[in-house]
């Protein structure tokens, strides 16, 4: 009955407010990390439409779309899932799930969010549709990488133990597939488009680990063995993010932990093909959606820069000052604009990324992560 | 006087020899660098915002542990300015001095310490 007030009072609303119905396909949202809201903006006409309040404590939150680009399955440090409807502009559901929670994924059918929690260490999955747990995958550490994967299935790492899970879906209740010996205190993971490789980043010991999903039983692969954080280990001030995984035609370019480059690997063989020299400890490098340039942004005390690499030349081409506290980056699903949010300086800057050329800047409260709603069909994000 | 104050710390009881040395380093901050007193504001920021990569933006832990200060009573704030200086080799905990001072550090620690319980 509540729900049916609920359609009614939504159905009233959108029924004087917009006589058009609502298409979603060029919305995205931005998290406002210190008010706990999120702010629906509109790619073609690089304006906000609307601030969604209540969503808790939204400190490095992500969030993830259905497949129909309606639903939003917001991800919050306080381990509070908030599915959030931004065709009627409100909050349909929340549950807080866990006591610290650091991010999520949707199954390809959409019908399977899941969370990665620290505390405590492991994973849940809810239905969807009514965001009731389905099941509890404990781990014993603290979970990174939660990524989906084709057929049904969700991939995920521990920091402490260093395994890496494959939770099936397929046949209804999880079929778990444990990975060991994927190196010390991974710190992020990512999966490529194509769903086949499964790459997490190492902070304890040098190099890189991957995974071949396509294998029947996928084995530890080591990546760049001899790159590490050197004899004198380097501080690292804010850990990479690997989920912009950027593939820039034939290779794929990493953050690297504590050095101040960023790492060309070729995406057939895994073999290092070149370094950039970057202007600090990069945290997101991100390609293009073509591909040919690969934007980073780096950790304090030097986040108020991004640097622009050309992947043909792996030179930089362009040196920009969005202003202090650059947090993240993200394309439209074409590449000709780039926005980016701007902590401190309470702004999303919107970029020409040919001309470099600054085309708006849209008010957002303290913003963090900008996520368009093409997202819901790529496999990983 | 700098912008912050013992006002901004709030009172406590176990303050006697830290809050000396503070008031001490809040002095010689004022005097000898004085154009680059310690900023409160400055320091909440980078503690929830930067170390809140880590430990959280309201400090409850992250990938780091928590910092809240029912957390962190039983450490002593020389402690706390030590590992916030030179880090935990072995750990994903840095050394914070290639980028903020002593007085800051310690500042950061006493505000840890003294942080209002939620």
């Amino acid at each position: 009955m509540k729900h049916l007030f609920l359609s009614l009072a939504a159905t009233l609303i959108m029924t004087t407010a917009y006589a058009e119905p609502t298409a979603t396909g060029d919305l995205g949202l931005v998290i406002e990390r210190a008010q706990g809201s999120v702010l629906l903006v509109d790619q073609s006409d690089r304006a906000a439409l609307a601030r969604i309040e209540g969503l808790g404590d939204l400190s490095h939150a992500s969030l993830v779309y259905s497949p129909d680009e309606r639903f939003a399955y917001v991800f919050g440090r306080d381990g509070g899932l908030t599915k959030v409807d931004i065709v009627t502009r409100q909050i349909v559901n929340r549950v807080v799930q866990a006591g610290n929670a650091i991010g999520g994924a949707i199954s390809d059918d959409g019908q399977l969010v899941a969370v990665s929690n620290y505390e405590p260490g492991g994973v849940r999955v809810f239905d969807a549709n009514t965001l009731e747990m389905v099941a509890d995958i404990p781990t014993e550490g603290k979970t990174i990488g939660l990524v989906d994967a084709p057929g049904r299935r969700f991939v995920f790492t521990m920091w402490d133990t260093g395994e890496t899970w494959i939770a099936d879906f397929s046949a209804g209740a999880p079929e778990i597939t444990k990975i060991l010996d994927m190196g010390k205190n991974p710190y992020d993971a990512l999966i490529t488009a194509n769903g086949r490789t499964y790459i997490t980043g190492l902070f304890g010991e040098d190099g890189l680990t991957a995974l071949d999903l396509w294998a029947e039983t996928p084995e530890p692969i080591r990546v760049l063995p001899n790159y590490g954080r050197g004899q004198e280990e380097m501080p690292v001030y804010k850990m990479p993010h690997l989920e912009g995984w950027a593939l820039t035609g034939r290779e794929f370019v990493l953050p690297a932990v504590g050095h101040h480059e960023v790492l060309w690997i070729d995406a057939d063989t895994l073999e290092e093909t070149g370094r950039t020299q970057t202007h600090g400890q990069p945290v997101f490098a991100i390609a293009r959606p073509d591909g040919r340039q690969v934007w980073v942004n780096f950790a304090h005390p030097l986040n108020d820069t991004i640097q622009v690499i050309d992947s043909v030349s792996k030179e930089i081409v362009h040196e920009l000052k969005p202003g202090p506290a650059v947090l993240h980056m993200e394309f439209t699903p074409r590449g000709h604009e780039v926005w980016i949010s701007v902590r401190d300086a309470n702004k999303v800057m919107v970029y020409d990324t040919r001309t470099f050329e600054k085309l708006r800047e849209i008010d957002a409260d303290s913003p963090s992560g900008i996520f368009f709603t093409a997202r819901a069909h790529r496999t990983g994000l | 006087m700098a912008k912050f104050g013992h006002a901004n710390i709030g009172p406590s009881s176990k303050r006697s020899l830290p809050s000396a040395l503070l008031t001490l380093a809040v002095l010689v901050a004022t005097s000898a660098l004085a154009a680059d007193v310690l900023d409160g504001d400055t320091l909440k920021r980078l503690v929830h915002q930067d170390c809140g990569s880590c430990h959280g933006l309201s400090l409850k832990g992250g990938l780091g542990p928590d910092l809240r200060s029912k957390t962190l009573e039983h450490y002593d704030a020389e402690v706390l300015t030590g590992v916030i200086l030179d880090g935990i080799p072995g750990t994903a905990m840095p050394p914070w001095r290639p980028l903020i001072s002593e007085e800051e550090a310690e500042w950061i620690s006493h505000y840890l310490l003294e942080q209002e319980a939620e």
